[in-house]
């Protein structure tokens, strides 16, 4: 297996493929900090995948006669003002935040290559038109620019979702167009084009496939900071509503009584760090590994 | 080519890059506008309704919607708009009855104040942690601020504010609670600048500044936290380039002290793209604002913002997101000037 994997001369593009995905899994494995992410980040999926397994009671409900008990080896990180427990809460708010993440990624992502390789690719008034727009939105800070859609959209999950797709693809089109100039005047793209292949054919399965990496890697990176954003959202009440567990929301419930149950808003804060955390690292060791331009230090 | 044909030539350099300098301003300025204004579109309330309440009927609709002006084209619409705001009429709050233009320049101050002492922690903090993390690479100092500036992009800021709140105002009793002035004081000092910590200070009330000082700090240091990150990170990675270079092993070769190779010849070499970074992070304060302040009822521009938007008072969630992003360009053009300006390889 190992040797199919290394083999220098693949027989089928799946087999580079999967060779060239093991030799990035066995880089990132050198690295102790990007594994300490992927470990967090597998924690993560894990937790939203067997929520109802780890914590079987729901999070939802209401226990009057258990309001605001500290934490206790019965709730490890006590009881909110409604008597739920903040562990089970947090497990279930694992989805939401997975959720968040990886419709923003869905969203943004393909949207801001997309625009990117078209303004790299065809340059001129297109390149000059397009970058202007994306220039707009990266003159604005994201969060207010957030809180004014989200405002603008109404609260709501869904409506969060999309006030942060909005504000983080325009970083994805910079990065796919600088991609795209390097690329643009290769050889292999004259090849291409003489060999008589349309445009929408050379953006989408040549240049974009090379502009996969350093997307990966900024979206990993980006993922700490939407992750933050889809929280400050929920804190101000525009995000997800109660009685969501999603963490944001969580702490800004336990607001009112920080200074008597401490508890309460600290927990769900430190399940953000974490996560927030576990992107960054992945997201470092995965520029080390995928971007030979960056240095390794 | 005589002396007089190259200065003059240097002359018309110069102004034709301050007018393309001029032109990108202004439209990046439009683009802005059209931004906010576009949202302004998409809000699902209808404008007219809010006005004429449900119970109105259809002519009195019609009235009101001609009135508003939004019966006219989009785009006419649109250059109304910005005629307005080049006036600086941001329409009226519906949540505090005044003009928007008036609510903001009466709450920025106060936000201007915690972000200079925000981004002056920053700096204090930051370019030494960078600096010591870089020359000492890949030691324990150095894995402990890479971390310490990881958490910087890790930590809600909403969180840290309340953490910072339970452990130094509740627990310790270090400083003061939400708020920019004991209530006592409220309102007794005169404003000149509307930047309490100056006005107490021309004021000669010396307890007023103790007391807002102690109301600021901890905020302030949070904010700080957050741009001293950033900031450290940047300081940490221009001196790796620095120190790899063959100047400085020349520089030690000579024989000239370590602390004299890395703060003089090496972080000399980093000052203006500092510069750059440190507008960057004054920037992105504002924006750490928000947060920060509605947690501690500062009675800021970002307070203002998230006030708003609990009483569907778009004008003024609009004229303040508008304010943070004409600000945030603005700081933003003055740090590529000044970077042309201090570094000669730029021009």
């Amino acid at each position: 297996m190992r040797e199919w994997l290394m083999d220098d001369s693949p027989a089928s593009r799946s087999q580079a493929a999967a060779g060239r995905a093991y030799r990035v899994a066995l880089d990132l494995l050198r690295n102790p900090l990007a594994v300490v992410g992927a470990l967090i980040i597998a924690a993560l999926i894990l937790t939203a995948i067997f929520a109802d397994a780890i914590a079987p009671d729901g999070p939802g409900g209401q226990f009057l006669d258990r309001r605001l008990l500290p934490p206790s080896s019965d709730y490890w990180f006590g009881t909110d003002q409604l008597g739920r427990d903040i562990f089970t809460r947090i497990v279930h708010g694992a989805e939401i935040t997975l959720q968040i993440v990886a419709l923003v990624a869905i969203i943004s992502a393909p949207v801001g290559l997309l625009i990117g390789a078209i303004s790299g690719y065809f340059g001129g008034w297109v390149d000059r038109a397009l970058m202007g727009v994306t220039d707009v939105f990266l003159s604005m800070p994201k969060l207010v620019l957030a809180l004014a859609f989200a405002a603008a959209l109404g609260p709501g999950i869904e409506n969060a979702i999309i006030a942060i797709a909005i504000t983080t693809w325009p970083a994805y089109a910079r990065i796919a167009r600088a991609e795209t100039l390097t690329i643009r005047n290769t050889e292999f793209i004259a090849a291409a084009r003489l060999l008589g292949a349309s445009h929408i054919r050379i953006i989408t399965r040549h240049v974009l496939p090379l502009c996969t990496s350093s997307m990966i890697i900024r979206v990993t990176l980006d993922m700490a900071g939407i992750i933050l954003t889809a929280a400050g959202l929920g804190f101000l009440g525009l995000g997800a509503q109660p009685p969501e567990p999603e963490w944001g929301a969580m702490i800004s419930g336990g607001r009112s009584f920080i200074y008597d149950q401490w508890w309460v808003s600290t927990f769900p804060g430190f399940a953000i760090i974490l996560v927030s955390l576990g992107f960054c690292f992945l997201g470092d060791g995965l520029r080390d590994v995928l971007d030979p331009k960056s240095e390794r230090n | 080519m005589t002396a007089q044909d190259i200065s003059t030539s240097a002359i018309g350099g110069t102004t034709l890059a301050l007018a393309r300098f001029v032109v990108v301003v202004a439209l990046t300025f439009l683009g802005l506008l059209a931004l906010t204004f576009f949202i302004g579109r998409v809000i699902p309330i209808d404008p007219v309704l809010s006005v004429v309440g449900d119970r109105a009927t259809p002519e009195q609709y019609e009235v009101a919607r001609v009135a508003m002006g939004l019966d006219r084209p989009v785009i006419v619409q649109f250059f109304s708009y910005v005629r307005d705001v080049l006036t600086f009429d941001l329409g009226m709050s519906v949540s505090t009855n005044r003009p928007v233009a008036q609510d903001l320049a009466r709450v920025f101050p106060a936000t201007l104040e915690m972000a200079t002492i925000g981004i002056l922690i920053g700096i204090g903090l930051g370019i030494p942690a960078g600096v010591l993390a870089a020359a000492n690479q890949g030691r324990a100092v150095d894995q402990i601020i890479r971390v310490v500036a990881l958490l910087g992009y890790s930590v809600p800021a909403f969180w840290l504010g309340l953490v910072g709140l339970l452990l130094f105002y509740a627990t310790l009793g270090w400083v003061e609670g939400p708020g920019r002035v004991s209530i006592f004081y409220d309102g007794i000092t005169p404003v000149v600048t509307g930047i309490l910590l100056v006005d107490s200070l021309l004021d000669g009330d010396l307890t007023v500044f103790k007391s807002a000082f102690s109301h600021i700090i901890l905020p302030a240091s949070i904010l700080g936290v957050f741009s001293l990150a950033y900031i450290a990170r940047m300081t940490r990675s221009f001196m790796l380039d620095q120190l790899s270079q063959e100047y400085i092993t020349t520089a030690r070769v000579k024989g000239v002290a370590e602390w004299r190779v890395i703060w003089v010849h090496a972080f000399g070499a980093i000052r203006v793209p500092l510069i750059t970074v440190i507008g960057l992070s004054y920037a992105g304060l504002l924006e750490g604002s928000v947060m920060i302040e509605t947690v501690f009822s500062w009675p800021g521009i970002g307070n203002y913002l998230t006030t708003a938007l609990f009483n569907a008072d778009m004008n003024a969630v609009l004229g303040a997101t508008l304010v943070i992003g004409a600000v945030m360009i603005m700081i933003n053009k003055i740090s590529d000037v000044l970077y042309r300006v201090l570094d000669p390889r730029s021009r």
